[in-house]
């Protein structure tokens, strides 16, 4: 199976790297953009098929390893 | 006393560490592999800056699943001396040892520069007795994400308990938005655990220990931990 990790800073806490990404999509012309967020996609292939035990090991990664959940929240999706 | 300094792939300021605990300190300083769980009867640890695991993910976000961070946890619940600098503050954070997190800084700039810190709790505790409140040290940093972040909940709580130990400020000792190199919020540069034994601090104290560096300051913090484990070995053979 494969799955895929967004991880996205919350919405509550400042994205520096997003605010500087809008501000050049608006310097381009797109005065329309009011908001960028940055975040990241990481994409995981995984031996054998979902059970609930796997997705349950996922979430904790994802929890643990893969986003800080101070200041980051995670979507994990899982394909077949 | 003896000062354990980590070592992770991609550390880089472990020898300007051990070089300011032991040539310049005087003290028996030696370095801890991360792969390692002993941590070698040392009094204070030290968690030195660099890219551990490259910064991959995020800051620290690996180097806290290390071996040596397990042992390092317990040795700070035990009320072992624990000091985070520049990445090993990230560390910290990851790890749990302290609250909140790193964002990018403000600027997108690495930020290599001269910063003053204004004590916020001198005179007391394992890392700034020999400092007094309200005085001014210039210490550098060097780092690309020292954005400090917390909710509105952490940090009351981090002044309910005067966790926070620095902050930068001007050549007057104001905590203005000019003097925050980094975005970061209430211009905290250092805190430490609610206990006091931990501490993560973004200025590199290692590189303000010796004049030819340009300033001494940085030693307080080392003169502060080297007295506070000497009260703490004569109250303990009393």
């Amino acid at each position: 199976m494969k799955a895929r990790v967004t991880v996205m800073p919350k919405k509550t806490v400042l994205d520096p790297q997003g605010k500087t990404v809008a501000k050049a999509i608006r310097h381009l012309g797109m005065e329309r953009v009011t908001e960028a967020r940055v975040g990241k996609v990481i994409e995981l292939e995984i031996e054998g098929g979902e059970t609930n035990e796997a997705r349950r090991k996922l979430e904790e990664i994802c929890r643990d390893l893969l986003s800080n959940p101070v200041i980051e929240d995670y979507r994990l999706e899982i394909e077949k | 006393m003896r000062f354990g300094v980590v070592q992770f792939p991609g550390s880089n300021c472990d020898q300007d560490c051990l070089h300011a605990a032991g040539a310049v300190m005087g003290q028996d300083a030696f370095y801890l592999w991360h792969k390692e769980t002993n941590l070698c009867g040392a009094d204070c640890v030290i968690v030195p800056g660099g890219f551990s695991y490259g910064d991959y993910l995020r800051g620290g976000a690996i180097a806290r699943f290390a071996p040596i961070m397990a042992s390092v946890k317990r040795f700070a619940a035990d009320g072992g001396l624990v000091l985070g600098i520049c990445n090993g503050f990230q560390i910290l954070l990851e790890a749990g040892l302290l609250p909140g997190a790193m964002l990018r800084n403000a600027s997108l700039r690495f930020q290599c520069q001269m910063t003053r810190l204004r004590v916020e709790r001198g005179g007391e505790g394992p890392f700034a007795s020999t400092a007094r409140t309200g005085e001014i040290l210039r210490i550098p940093i060097a780092h690309g994400e020292g954005n400090y972040h917390a909710d509105a909940a952490t940090l009351a709580e981090l002044d309910r308990h005067g966790q926070v130990l620095f902050r930068y400020c001007d050549e007057r000792g104001h905590t203005t938005p000019e003097a925050n190199p980094n975005g970061s919020i209430g211009n905290i540069a250092g805190i430490t655990n609610r206990a006091g034994n931990v501490l993560g601090m973004m200025p590199h104290p290692e590189r303000a220990a010796e004049a030819v560096l340009g300033s001494q300051d940085g030693r307080v913090i080392f003169d502060s931990i080297l007295r506070w484990i000497r009260s703490r070995h004569i109250s303990s053979a009393a």
